[in-house]
């Protein structure tokens, strides 16, 4: 008898289409949260293929911390013309100019924190009820729980203790007005799912993951790119070096590797010897071990 | 998905998703660890932040079972309240465990674990022997259609590493199961603590001729677990782009839910009953020779036929149930009881319908297995039959037949909240 077979990487593609429609048809506003990273570039090939031959039925939107590498803006502007797609920009400037929020002071200064606030003003403003998000349950032990279908209230905060439950493929998206859902169609990638994705798809994603030359400076061991956004103490060496980047983040913390990977292929062998995981060289987890449980119930992405 | 690119070894692996049971302190936690630890899925920093953990906790050992413990709260309480998703591979599988904690709301998390699980591994300590959870556990697994169990005699070290015990054990747990619907049953002795039979082969049971834990996740056959017979495809979503480069085009998008779909095959609509011949398949522009279960697709016919989201295509020789009085299990989840002559809400494939409860007819009590007749009410982590009247006919099978198209949830239409989950009989 024939064997009807789909790999793992099919399956999880399906299942990401699955909920990418379902969010389409049962949500009268979604948008998809665009940050730049691997994640939602995956996140954006999906849509085109869920929707294909009809366009996107949702616009992107970018929470623009004023921090970010100049490789990533100029990617999302590329890749929003190529899909034909509306990319709403919202400032985190902005919000610090209008004096909605205050911008942190000194060498470790990060505007991680500031997001949340312009994020839920920018759903707010839109009367966006659902937001697509690139987050994988394997990135972060706070994240193993979080569901597909993640509902918010209307502080647009997240109640680990009460979440719905979550069974087959049967979501769950009812809600009273001025609540919205968070919905993460990759939840079940890994990171090494994610680049066989890009490599099987041929998906174009930012020079930053490549490695390439870039002035960096180590701090609290991993390694930061010069930046005119961060302050530098006194005996931080900047060093040229050859690096790539395993997560796109705000350029002031989003640790750098020591890497030779100039293609998918190498970057996907890099990834299976790996030792630490991609968020290692995130300075803004390791602020204290519930780190990203506290910033995921304030409702940050 | 582009097909060339299939020659790569790592596009050949396939998918198990498994769940994980077991009563409080049987060594759930430590297994899950051990198996992450031992198959080389835990990072570096991760252990290095378990280390401190342990150390500031003051046990002198690293604790495995931290690996998998979430939320600040639970850590605090040391107590895991919620499914928890793991992930790990091995060269030719990649795995997804839906980890159940063993406390309160133990069946309504069992339930939510087991309803995409291939496998459910079950775990009992090697002196208490099978325990009114272990049946509880196999005979959810069993409910929600699970066709492999994993029993894990545990702690095998506590009883010297015994083919007796074992033995025990096993002969327990068969006049037991034999009263359930599971097909293909393993028995394995492990420590989870130490490490024997989970990964590694153990040296201190030369009596045990079988496989290692992992061996066997890595070669239960489960693509046989999805229906390839009855064509089912619930649509999702009508793709019709009105563009300059399209303007005719009307595509049917959703997930096929069983069967095999090929183009120019005949097929029916549902509820409209008209038929036409698949024109075309295709996922984004790559032209497909056949759709099947679990492919998200999209179709298009030759007839202009009215479809549209919640209706359903399927062959004219193979129909599935159509009607409104529907008879199911049903599982409760939330704190506030079912209510007979209640009017809820569910969701069945891509429909959404409203429903009323007419009838409860028994209660199980889920550790024996009895039917307790009379017994109308069905509260948070009770098991129960019911028949509903829904306001539309639904298309169904059996849920034994049918994964997708045998199950339902509840949702309560106050409060938005999902409070049942069905399986239809
Ligand atoms: N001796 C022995 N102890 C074990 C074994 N597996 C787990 N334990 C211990 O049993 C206790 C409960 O284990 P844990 O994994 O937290 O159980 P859970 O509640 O099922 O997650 C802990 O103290 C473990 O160290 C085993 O194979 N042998």
């Amino acid at each position: 008898m024939k064997s009807y077979k789909l790999n793992h990487i099919q399956q999880l593609e399906s299942e990401a289409i699955l909920i990418m429609r379902e969010v389409a048809a049962q949500f009268e506003k979604p948008v998809l949260l665009f940050s730049g990273g691997k994640d939602s570039i995956c996140m954006a090939h999906l849509a085109k293929k869920a929707f294909y031959p009809g366009k996107i039925p949702f616009p992107f939107l970018h929470v623009d911390t004023g921090h970010n590498f100049a490789e990533t803006i100029e990617f999302r502007d590329q890749l929003a013309e190529k899909l034909g797609i509306e990319m709403i920009v919202a400032s985190v400037q902005d919000s610090i100019d209008q004096g909605k929020v205050k911008e942190e002071k000194g060498p470790r200064a990060s505007r991680n924190g500031l997001q949340i606030n312009t994020l839920l003003e920018a759903l707010e403003k839109n009367k966006f009820d659902a937001a697509f998000g690139g987050a994988r349950r394997d990135e972060e032990k706070a994240r193993a729980k979080e569901r597909f279908f993640s509902h918010r209230d209307e502080f647009g905060q997240w109640d680990p203790k009460n979440q719905r439950p979550e069974l087959w493929n049967l979501f769950n998206g009812r809600k009273d007005f001025g609540e919205h859902f968070r919905v993460f169609p990759l939840s079940n990638w890994t990171e090494m799912d994610v680049w066989q994705y890009i490599a099987a798809e041929n998906i174009d994603i930012p020079s930053l993951y490549f490695s390439h030359q870039r002035e960096v400076f180590k701090r609290d061991g991993s390694y930061l790119a010069k930046a005119d956004v961060i302050q530098n103490f006194d005996d931080e060496l900047i060093e040229e070096k050859t690096v790539r980047f395993r997560t796109i983040g705000d350029i002031t913390c989003t640790g750098a590797v020591l890497s030779e990977a100039a293609s998918l292929e190498e970057i996907i062998q890099e990834v299976a010897a790996a030792r630490v995981t991609e968020r290692g060289g995130r300075a803004d987890d390791k602020r204290s071990e519930s780190a990203m449980e506290e910033r995921k119930k304030q409702g940050y992405f | 998905m582009n097909t060339k690119t299939q020659d790569n070894a790592y596009l050949n692996m396939d998918l198990l998703r498994f769940t994980t049971a077991g009563s409080v302190d049987d060594g759930k936690s430590t297994l899950i660890g051990r198996l992450l630890y031992d198959s080389k899925s835990i990072f570096e920093d991760q252990m290095e932040a378990i280390e401190e953990s342990s150390r500031n906790k003051g046990d002198d050992y690293t604790n495995l079972a931290l690996l998998t413990d979430g939320l600040s709260a639970e850590r605090e309480q040391g107590i895991t309240i919620d499914v928890a998703y793991r992930y790990f591979s091995t060269p030719n599988r990649k795995f997804i465990i839906a980890d159940t904690p063993g406390h309160t709301q133990y069946t309504r998390n069992m339930v939510t674990g087991a309803s995409t699980a291939n496998l459910a591994i079950i775990l009992v300590d090697a002196r208490q022997g099978v325990i009114e959870q272990t049946c509880r556990h196999s005979f959810i697994a069993s409910l929600l259609g699970i066709k492999h169990i994993v029993l894990c005699v545990n702690k095998m070290d506590l009883v010297d590493y015994s083919e007796e015990a074992f033995q025990k054990v096993i002969a327990q747990y068969k006049e037991f199961s034999s009263k359930l619907d599971v097909p293909d049953v393993h028995y394995i002795p492990i420590s989870a603590l130490y490490g024997d039979n989970v990964v590694n082969k153990s040296e201190k049971m030369d009596w045990y001729g079988g496989a290692t834990l992992l061996y066997t996740l890595e070669n239960v056959q489960v693509n046989s677990d999805f229906n390839h017979v009855d064509s089912r495809f619930p649509v999702q979503w009508v793709t019709r782009p009105q563009s300059k480069e399209f303007p005719d085009y009307r595509g049917y998008s959703g997930r096929v839910a069983g069967g095999v779909f090929k183009p120019g095959d005949e097929v029916m609509a549902l509820p409209s009953g008209f038929t036409s011949k698949v024109t075309r398949i295709h996922n984004y522009t790559e032209d497909l020779e056949e759709a099947f279960q679990p492919m998200s697709v999209t179709m298009t016919l030759e007839d202009d036929i009215d479809i549209s989201r919640g209706d359903m295509i399927v062959k004219p020789d193979n129909q599935p149930n159509i009607g409104q009085d529907i008879d199911l299990m049903v599982c409760w989840l939330n704190k506030q009881e079912l209510q007979p002559g209640g009017k809820y809400t569910i969701k069945h494939t891509t429909k959404e319908v409203r429903c009323i409860v007419k009838e409860v007819k028994y209660k199980v009590n889920i550790n024996t297995l009895h039917r307790v007749e009379g017994d109308s009410k069905i509260g948070l982590n009770d098991i129960g039959r019911i028949q509903i009247r829904t306001t539309e006919p639904l298309f169904y099978d059996s849920y034994k037949k049918n994964r997708s198209t045998g199950s339902l949830i509840i949702v309560d239409e106050f409060t938005n909240n999902t409070v049942g989950a069905g399986m239809i009989i």
